[in-house]
C-alpha cells in the first residue's frame, strides 16, 4: 500500500534532506489497518476511562439491593442505554484485542507487513463480533 | 553527564511494565468473569451477587480494580502528554485524573467488600 500522506518529496533549496511533513491532513491520509487498530485502541481506552464511574455506579446499584437491581435491569432494557452499553462492550473488546496485539509485538510477533495487516483486520472484525455476541447475549 | 540530566526519562521502563502486567491481570480477570457469567447465567439478584461473593472472587476483583486504575493512569497520562503541552494545564489534568482514579479505587473497594 502506498502511504498517500507522505510529503511530496520536494527538497528544501540547497539541501539534500527531504522536508519533514509540517502538518498532516488526517482526511487526506489513507490510514493503514494497523494504524486504525492503534488509533481505536487509544480512543476505546479513553472511552473506557470516562465510563468508569458509570460502571462502578451500575455495579453498586445492581449488587446493593433488590430495588437497585431492578433499576439496573430496567435501565438495561432502555433502547438508548442498550446502544451505550453495546458501544462500551465494543470498546472493551477492541481494547482487549488490540492490547493483545501490542503484547504480541513486544514478543516480536506480527511485525511483518502482511502479518500486521491480516492481524489488524482480524482484530477489527473480532472486536465487532465479540461486541455483537456479548450485546446479543445480555442486552437483546 | 550528570545523573540528574536523565531524571525525567527514568519512569519509562517501569510504566511500560506496569501497563503490561496490569493488562495481563485485567485480561485474566475478564476471562474469569466471562466464564463464570456464562456458567452461572444470573437472572436474579442472588445469582448476580453470587458471581462476586466467594472470597477468592473478591480478592480477584480487588486486584482487577487496582490493575485497571493503574492501567488507566498510565494510559490517560500518555494521552495527555501527547496533546496538552502547557505545563499548567497538564499538571491540572494529572491532578484531576489522580483524584478521580483514587476515588474510584476507594469506591470500588467499598463495592467489592460490602457485606452482601
Amino acid at each position: 500500500m502506498r502511504f498517500s500522506g507522505r510529503p511530496s518529496g520536494q527538497a528544501v533549496a540547497g539541501s539534500a534532506v527531504r522536508p519533514r511533513p509540517i502538518y498532516l491532513n488526517l482526511l487526506a491520509i489513507r490510514i493503514p489497518l494497523p494504524a486504525m487498530v492503534s488509533i481505536l485502541h487509544r480512543v476505546s481506552g479513553v472511552v473506557l476511562f470516562l465510563a468508569l464511574p458509570l460502571a462502578l455506579w451500575l455495579l453498586e446499584q445492581s449488587l446493593g439491593s433488590q430495588e437497585g437491581y431492578a433499576r439496573a435491569v430496567a435501565l438495561a432494557a432502555h433502547p438508548a442505554a442498550k446502544l451505550v452499553f453495546a458501544g462500551l462492550l465494543w470498546a472493551y473488546a477492541h481494547h482487549f484485542l488490540a492490547g493483545l496485539r501490542i503484547l504480541a509485538m513486544d514478543l516480536g510477533l506480527g511485525l511483518e507487513r502482511r502479518a500486521a495487516r491480516r492481524l489488524s483486520a482480524g482484530i477489527l472484525c473480532a472486536g465487532l463480533a465479540a461486541a455483537a455476541a456479548l450485546a446479543g447475549a445480555w442486552l437483546w | 553527564m550528570v545523573g540528574g540530566a536523565l531524571k525525567g526519562a527514568r519512569y519509562g521502563l517501569r510504566d511500560w511494565l506496569i501497563q503490561r502486567a496490569s493488562a495481563v491481570i485485567a485480561a485474566g480477570y475478564s476471562m474469569l468473569l466471562l466464564a463464570r457469567g456464562l456458567w452461572v447465567h444470573p437472572h436474579t439478584l442472588a445469582q448476580w451477587q453470587g458471581l462476586f461473593d466467594p472470597l477468592a472472587m473478591r480478592l480477584a476483583s480487588e486486584l482487577f480494580l487496582w490493575s485497571i486504575l493503574l492501567h488507566a493512569w498510565v494510559g490517560v497520562r500518555d494521552v495527555v502528554m501527547d496533546y496538552i503541552h502547557a505545563a499548567s494545564a497538564k499538571l491540572a489534568l494529572y491532578g484531576l485524573v489522580i483524584l478521580l482514579l483514587a476515588t474510584y479505587g476507594l469506591w470500588g473497594t467499598f463495592i467489592v467488600w460490602r457485606v452482601i
